[in-house]
């Protein structure tokens, strides 16, 4: 069964072959089922791959398979071929899974539009460069994924290429996010360099037998591994492409921007664990991008009115968490917190991806409202997922993989206080920005008639997923377990919190959370109102909407000095010393050409001077 | 004996006054007269250096002028008779065309 | 006799094609298919039949006697390094003749005689050994390229082409004048006069000769790569050149310099350059940062993709002086890699302006919903521009950073970031020329499947270096041993 993992990351690649050179020539029926169908089977392959691997795991508790040699030159002989191992396993099974679903709620979301079968080319093409990314065996093929995963989720941000501004924002993604590629990239020379390698497990070993905890090495290949992820996580500072990405169809918002591709710089720290392990600094600095960017991006989560924008930076903020179970050295727990984010954040747009769909296109969530009623489905789930990421206790999954990383940072010998008390302001925020986005969209007066309504293939990926997003949380205890295998245990310390205090805490910040909400936003919405036209809350509400100006201060720091070289020096200034050269000859021969008189005396005068200078020369010398 | 100094600069002077002829003329056959007086003095210096060391050369170049300067004159005159007879004039500012 | 055809063909071709034009111009533009696809097919007979052989040393060698009392020979060889380069010549050599079928209707049998006669000289700068054959090549493809951009070139043609000419022949006689030194140098050494490039090898000289006439050799393949500062012929000449003659210096003129500082800068002045090797590097990092900044800048499609060349060549240039396996290979790569993907580049433009008339990207936009394919491949080759790894620029270029990271961690970090700029220009590229709305209401034919034929070929060919470079980087593999073996503290 094992033999057979080439097949998960082949059949999409083909598929997306087929549909880029065929697609426009097929019916819409045939590719919503080749586009579908090219997930589904490596989903149920990967499933029967699960179950080999868990029935019988492999010698080592890891299965490699090697395609071919990719390069060879010298001792750099890189191979395309896939690793297997309890991480990698969950991961794949999640996103293909994942992945799945929203496929098929695509078939419907996008039908009739213009590019139906481009779409799907480029779904397909993300899912296998995302399990390429997460089976790659070696560094290198794990960029090749990482970048690719980077370019369909370029092209999917700018899929409605008329509008240039979709454009732009996919740009921005894609150079905001090759930022930290270019770092990752000078991290794998730095490997290469020290370690003689590039597969991921000989350079775990390698540098934990040559490398001192703390050494330099460590600390600069983890730093700069740590630039890729926080690009492709957007962590701080590199956060600022997200929100704009949210320009893409909303299929690829939950799928690319929420549930898989974000998490990949999750995937690259937990896989190069024991780097980090070598370089307690850099991981302080992991948790430390966590905690600040879960509060970050949970403020500015408050004040945004697009109701995608608000989804947008609660997964940055989540990624935050997940960064800051890294950092602490709860690695299981971020996986987990992963997992649980996966199911629930996909949920939360696919429902969203139904509203904006039901009310003709409309994002803003002032101008939704009432939709209780009108759209229950679409209301229970988002309502499921919106518990889930806010963490309602004992219920949800997202309850248990928070409250199991709050407890990390607490008993984790690298974890602080501060740490911990970050993890539950967090929390408040979490519960607040979500129940307001809740209250404001499903509750009080409509303002929005609804136009469609949607079909079996929109709800039901989003009920299984509503599914999900309760059961997983129930799954902590053989999860572990399971992630043991592959990632070391959480050392454990610090505080010595226990448990029961810890639930109790992140229990009562959710309902502080709530009711706060509550209170601001359905039982006296003129307090919210109040609160966010006041001198201080304007202030505030400016610095935050614009996510705390930082793209205002990246457009004159890089983008503005960068354009404007380059429209200045449009004629290339070094070509300005050869076209002077010319002109330097153009003005002697000017020069020159005014003794060309004509007057045939003046020449026999130059004639005579010359001569008698000649002789004089010869004379005298 | 000649003085070959003696001879020499007066073959310089009149060379000199052959070159400032044909600058300072605006009259062809002045021109011609001027170049002449350039050519004669060259062959001047020919006869005086054969003399000082007694070789036949320079009268033998002197007669090779002498030709020379018959044929040149004979050709130059012949030219000057016909433009005059084209423009009615020998002003060689006028006549000038060779301004591009 | 086999090398002396891959020359010959074309010249004799050429002749033919100017004289068939006469009657009828499909037969010369047949005549020229058919002898590019015969050299190719020769030069990849040549490939496979040695393949396992390895590419050791210099064989199937064609040496006819010249002029033998100054050891100047009809001297032809090849080895891993000059055979790759062969197949990419009379690859793109075949691609313009099929790119020319419609956009030259003027004087067409002459058109042809000049294309076949660049490619020749360009064979001959790859075959020969000799090194006065070597300058006579190199100086037979400047000529009709000079025609080339001179006749069928755009509105500005005449400026390109004379200042193409200027550049290149300058560099070219000073190049004459560091042969003609090392010619007469090694005569005073050894009392033989021998233009040979074996006898040359390991000419005693002192450090300061050989610096000056290594600098000769540098700045005639310098202009030609082309390094900053003297690039500056390369975006009027790339611009104003029609589409086969773009394809021609991009893809190919430019490696002959990339060539020549493998063949010979390294080889005949070991230490010399490994002296100058950081000056060279550093060089090659201002290339690639300035010339993504040019293109980033352009607002003429076809300039933009000129620019870029000044952009990748500086990691070729930074790859040969970073002299290890890993970065000549790297620069091997990328010379052959950016000779397709630039190429085809320049194809998409051409065809793109044979529809529309115009090269102004303010004009342009919206082109994706009229010509998907044509719009597709642009963004496929833009990608392959950037470095998009699968496609074979990555390969090229990052085995070039990593061989260099081993020389200079800083010059190593700034070409990174050049990788980072080329995403700006190639995403502006695809942006403003095909997405965006459809301002002025385009409607142009999608691609015939002439053009189709030619596109897939290169696409299947960067796809090919991108997943499976490895039969390039075998064939060169021991060419590069032996320059690494030649540096100064090996």
């Amino acid at each position: 069964m094992l033999d057979l993992l080439w097949l998960v990351p082949a059949i999409p690649f083909a598929s997306a072959f087929v549909l880029a050179v065929f697609g426009p020539r097929m019916r819409s029926k045939a590719v919503a089922v080749l586009g579908a169908g090219a997930i589904a089977v490596p989903a149920v392959l990967m499933l029967l791959i699960a179950a080999a691997f868990v029935s019988a795991p492999p010698a080592g508790g890891a299965y490699t398979q090697v395609l071919w040699t990719w390069i060879g030159v010298g001792s750099f002989r890189p191979a395309i071929a896939f690793y297997l191992d309890a991480l990698s396993l969950v991961m794949v099974v999640v996103v293909t899974f994942v992945s799945f679903l929203i496929h098929v709620y695509s078939t419907e979301f996008m039908r009739g539009d213009e590019g139906y079968s481009r779409f799907f080319a480029y779904m397909n093409l993300f899912v296998a460069s995302m399990v390429t990314l997460l089976l790659a065996d070696n560094l290198l093929l794990l960029y090749l994924g990482w970048e690719g995963v980077g370019l369909c989720s370029y092209l999917l941000i700018g899929f409605w290429y008329q509008d240039p501004v979709n454009g732009l924002a996919g740009r921005k993604a894609f150079i905001v996010t090759r930022v930290g590629d270019t770092a990752m990239a000078v991290g794998l020379f730095l490997l290469f360099h020290s370690l003689g390698t590039l597969r991921i497990q000989d350079l775990l070993h390698t540098a934990s037998d040559q490398w001192q905890i703390g050494s330099p090495y460590a600390v600069a290949a983890a730093a700069l591994l740590l630039g890729g992820a926080v690009g492709k996580s957007a962590q701080l500072p590199l956060q600022t492409w997200l929100p704009d990405a949210m320009a893409g169809p909303t299929p690829t918002s939950a799928l690319i921007h929420a549930a898989t591709m974000v998490t990949a710089g999750v995937y690259l720290i937990a896989r190069t664990h024991g780097l980090y392990e070598l370089a307690p600094q850099v991981q302080l600095a992991v948790a430390v991008t966590g905690a600040a960017t879960l509060l970050m991006a949970g403020c500015s989560a408050l004040t945004q009115n697009d109701i995608k924008r608000v989804l947008a930076y609660s997964t940055i903020s989540q990624i935050g968490y997940m960064f800051f179970a890294l950092g602490v050295g709860a690695w299981g727990a971020a996986i987990f917190h992963f997992m649980t984010h996966a199911f629930f954040k996909a949920l939360l747009f696919l429902a969203a991806g139904v509203v904006i769909e039901a009310l003709h296109h409309e994002h803003n969530i002032f101008r939704m409202g009432g939709l209780r009623k009108e759209l229950p489905a679409a209301f229970w789930t988002f309502l499921i997922g919106g518990c889930a990421l806010a963490g309602l206790p004992l219920i949800t999954a997202g309850y248990y993989s928070k409250d199991l990383i709050l407890w990390s940072a607490a008993n984790s010998t690298a974890g602080t206080a501060g740490l911990w008390v970050a993890g539950i302001a967090g929390v408040v925020l979490t519960s607040l920005y979500t129940f307001r986005l809740i209250f404001v969209v499903f509750f009080g007066q409509p303002a929005t008639p609804v136009s469609h309504r949607p079909g079996p293939a929109m709800m039901i990926p989003a009920f299984v997923l509503a599914f999900l997003s309760i059961t997983a949380g129930f799954a902590t205890t053989p999860f572990a377990a399971f992630m043991a295998k592959a990632l070391p245990e959480l050392h454990e310390g610090g505080m010595g919190m226990s448990e029961v205090i810890n639930s109790t805490v992140a229990g009562l910040a959710f309902l502080a959370g709530l009711l706060v909400a509550w209170y601001a936003y359905l039982s006296n919405p003129a307090l919210g109102r109040a609160a966010a036209t006041s001198r201080v809350g304007r202030v505030l509400h400016r610095f935050w909407f614009s996510d705390w100006g930082m793209d205002w201060f990246y457009d004159r720091l890089f983008v503005w000095p960068v354009v404007w070289s380059a429209k200045a020096n449009k004629a290339d200034i070094v070509d300005s010393i050869y076209t002077g050269l010319t002109r330097l000859a153009a003005l002697c021969h000017r020069y020159f050409s005014l003794t060309e008189t004509g007057r045939l005396r003046w020449y026999a005068a130059w004639i005579a001077g010359g001569s008698a200078f000649a002789v004089a020369i010869a004379m005298f010398l | 004996m000649l003085p070959i100094r003696e001879s020499f600069i007066l073959a310089g002077i009149l060379f000199t006054l052959g070159v400032i002829g044909v600058l300072a003329r605006r009259n062809l056959v002045f021109i011609l007269m001027s170049i002449e007086v350039m050519l004669n003095a060259a062959g001047l210096a020919f006869v005086v250096a054969g003399a000082q060391w007694r070789q036949p050369d320079g009268q033998v170049v002197f007669l090779f002028i002498l030709a020379m300067a018959a044929a040149e004159l004979s050709v130059g005159l012949a030219l000057v008779l016909e433009l005059y007879r084209q423009y009615k004039t020998l002003d060689t500012d006028v006549l000038s065309r060779m301004r591009g | 006799m086999m090398l002396a055809c891959l020359i010959l063909i074309p010249l004799a071709a050429g002749v033919l094609a100017w004289a068939a034009a006469r009657w009828s111009v499909t037969a010369a533009r047949w005549i020229a298919l058919l002898a590019m696809l015969a050299d190719f097919t020769l030069a990849l007979s040549l490939w496979i039949s040695h393949y396992h052989a390895g590419f050791a040393t210099w064989y199937a060698e064609t040496d006819w006697a010249w002029i033998p009392q100054l050891g100047i020979r009809f001297h032809l060889a090849v080895d891993g390094l000059s055979l790759l380069l062969l197949m990419l010549t009379f690859f793109l050599g075949t691609i313009s003749v099929l790119v020319s079928w419609r956009e030259i209707t003027e004087a067409a049998g002459f058109f042809h005689l000049n294309l076949l006669w660049i490619l020749a000289g360009i064979a001959g700068v790859f075959l020969a050994v000799n090194l006065f054959l070597f300058y006579f090549a190199w100086e037979l493809m400047l000529v009709p390229m000079y025609f080339l951009i001179a006749v069928w070139g755009h509105e500005n043609r005449t400026y390109a082409a004379v200042k193409f000419f200027i550049f290149t022949q300058l560099s070219g006689l000073l190049m004459l004048v560091a042969i003609l030194a090392l010619f007469f140098l090694h005569h005073h050494a050894t009392g033989v006069y021998s233009f040979e490039y074996q006898d040359l090898l390991g000419t005693a000289m002192s450090p300061g000769t050989e610096m000056w006439i290594m600098l000769g050799f540098f700045v005639a393949f310098a202009v030609k790569l082309p390094v900053v500062v003297l690039h500056t012929w390369l975006p009027d000449a790339h611009t104003e050149a029609p589409t086969a003659g773009s394809v021609i210096l991009a893809g190919l003129l430019l490696k002959t310099g990339a060539y020549g500082m493998l063949r010979f800068v390294l080889p005949l002045f070991p230490h010399a350059a490994s002296v100058f090797a950081p000056i060279a590097m550093a060089l090659g990092v201002a290339g690639i940062l300035y010339g993504a900044l040019l293109a980033f800048g352009q607002t003429d499609l076809k300039r933009l993709v000129a620019y870029t060349s000044v952009s990748h060549l500086g990691f070729v240039l930074l790859g040969i002086f970073a002299w290890n396996s890993l970065a000549l290979q790297g620069a091997v790569m990328t010379m052959i890699c950016h000779g397709i993907s630039t190429g085809a580049l320049f194809v998409l433009v051409g065809a793109l302006h044979e529809r529309i008339h115009t090269r102004e990207m303010d004009h342009m936009g919206g082109i994706w919903s009229t010509a998907p394919r044509l719009s597709g491949a642009a963004l496929f080759f833009a990608l392959a521009s950037l470095g998009l790894p699968g496609l074979g620029d990555f390969v090229g270029e990052f085995l070039v950073l990593l061989g260099a990271y081993q020389k200079s961690i800083v010059l190593t970090s700034l070409a990174a970031i050049g990788i980072l700029f080329a995403t700006f220009y190639a995403l502006r590229l695809v942006q403003r020329a095909f997405q965006g709305p459809n301002t002025r209401d385009w409607h142009i034919p999608d691609l015939v499947p002439r053009e189709g034929l030619v596109i897939g070929l290169m696409i299947a060919a960067l796809l090919w270096l991108g997943l499976y470079p490895r039969p390039i980087l075998d064939t060169f593999q021991q060419a590069a041993a032996r320059l690494e073996q030649l540096a100064p503290g090996k």
